[in-house]
């Protein structure tokens, strides 16, 4: 272990968690804003945005897997050592973290049971950018439609087309986090 | 500021809640089962939404909390004081002014605004429960969107009433898909669940569930061709603003069968008043 997995966590946790956590609910409950995240500095390759949404929702009942490149022994320490969330295979997950390439197939992440259909996992993917363009985005929480520069359409898609079912997403790039529940009806824009 | 946590609930339980929420979120109408704790009030004065609330407080936000509309009754009040203790958060009574509402049973009559979050608290999450009392029975039923006997219940109050006679706690259908209990609100707050540009969050403390309907989100109101839903309320303006648009209570004022009509949001009531506006038992404006 370095000295660096022990430092970048919360310096006042209460504070910084509850913000972090309205800018969370702004971005999945208004799919196509794109909040800001501040306050942690985790070891690369994982995002600033990233950092703070593990911070604020991971602990030992949350299941995270490491996709691809965010696999790496920094990494794992450092989100071991603050959040205590067990580091699993992509079938177990509650959360997974990783680029849209790491992440593939999508079909391994839980969609939930039609029981419980909140036992569904939640994909971070980390992009290059993020902006307000891109694949037009319709459904709950959405006025008219918006937009959001998506890795991908046909997936995004094929997952809400098993509403209630399907996994959730955040996408985060530098300190910027953007969400987009199972809810929402993807098309190419 | 007190020696308890931010917004009292430990960071554990907050981020357990915090994920129902978004779990919420994400399948707008359905009830996400969630590890309710212990609240230093009650059951039935609303734990549920106290959780809700303290896990999405942040220092900023301005505070509202009323109570069948009126934000100085018991409930109300204590509610907001112990938010402004444990929180240290501003409060206002006025809802364009609060960035976060907390509310048993009704929804203001002003208009919400986008970034603002409704916070209900509710003692029987369950719509088909009174039908159904068997848990496992009722999550099936939602899983398969099997809603048939919620329409006999509502085909019987025609049956024996003539209209559909339940007129708090109608239920809903939310986003096309799940069949939710709005909380006791009357059925003339209804219309306004659907298309709120703010955020609403529902918290059952008792029966451990969270569920939302996320803004611009379609809630429509169970109901018949030939028996739409309506929104009712007394037939009566208030007696103190004269507002005859808005929901309103009855106050029995003496033992010979006296009675006056108020509006029950106070704020709403309160404001009219202060723009000039006069009901028929109002003080006369007094000359300062």
């Amino acid at each position: 272990m370095t000295e660096t997995t022990f430092d970048g966590g919360f310096t006042n946790a209460p504070i910084e968690a509850a913000t972090a956590f309205r800018a969370a609910l702004d971005a999945l409950s208004r799919p196509g804003t794109i909040s800001t995240l501040t306050g942690a500095t985790p070891p690369a390759p994982l995002s600033q945005a990233a950092g703070v949404l593990a911070l604020t929702l991971f602990d030992a009942t949350t299941p995270v897997h490491l996709a691809g490149a965010h696999d790496t022994p920094a990494l794992r320490d450092w989100l071991v050592f603050h959040t205590g969330a067990p580091l699993v295979s992509a079938e177990n997950a509650s959360f997974a973290i990783g680029t849209w390439d790491a992440l593939h197939p999508v079909t391994r992440f839980s969609p939930g049971t039609p029981d419980y259909p909140d036992r569904a996992a939640t994909l971070i993917i980390e992009m290059p950018a993020l902006t307000p363009q891109g694949a037009r985005l319709r459904g709950p929480g959405i006025k008219d439609t918006a937009r959001l520069s998506l890795p991908d359409t046909a997936t995004f898609q094929t997952n809400h087309a098993r509403f209630p079912l399907g996994f959730d997403t955040f996408l985060t790039s530098g300190n910027k986090l953007a969400g987009l529940p199972r809810s929402t009806q993807v098309e190419a824009g | 500021m007190s020696d308890y946590n931010f917004a009292y609930l430990d960071e554990q339980t907050k981020r357990m809640i915090r994920r129902a929420i978004l779990k919420g979120v994400a399948v707008p109408g359905y009830q996400v089962p969630f590890a309710s704790r212990e609240m230093p009030m009650p059951y039935g004065w609303g734990t549920g939404g106290v959780q809700v609330t303290a896990a999405c407080l942040m220092p900023s936000d301005r505070l509202k909390v009323i109570d069948q509309g009126a934000d100085d009754t018991t409930n109300a009040v204590s509610i907001r004081r112990f938010f402004q203790r444990t929180a240290d958060v501003a409060v206002t009574s006025h809802t364009h002014e609060a960035t976060l509402i907390q509310t048993r049973h009704r929804i203001p009559e002003a208009p919400l605004r986008e970034g603002q979050i409704l916070v209900y608290q509710v003692p029987i999450p369950e719509p088909l429960r009174f039908l159904e009392p068997r848990e496992t029975e009722t999550r099936r039923m939602h899983a398969l969107e099997d809603y048939g006997l919620m329409h006999v219940k509502l085909y019987e109050d025609i049956a024996r009433n003539g209209t559909i006679a339940t007129s708090y706690a109608y239920p809903v259908m939310v986003a096309g898909r799940y069949v939710m209990d709005p909380s006791p609100i009357p059925k003339f707050d209804n219309p306004k669940l659907s298309g709120s540009p703010a955020l609403q969050l529902f918290g059952a403390g008792r029966e451990q569930r969270i569920y939302a309907v996320p803004p611009y989100t379609g809630v429509v109101s169970l109901d018949f061709e030939d028996h739409p839903f309506e929104a009712s309320k007394a037939p009566h303006a208030c007696d103190l603003c004269g507002d005859d648009g808005s929901y309103l209570d009855e106050v029995i004022t003496d033992d010979r069968g006296g009675r006056m009509f108020v509006c029950s949001d106070t704020d709403h009531c309160d404001c009219r008043q202060k723009a000039g506006h006069r009901g028929r038992l109002a003080m006369p404006e007094t000359v300062q």
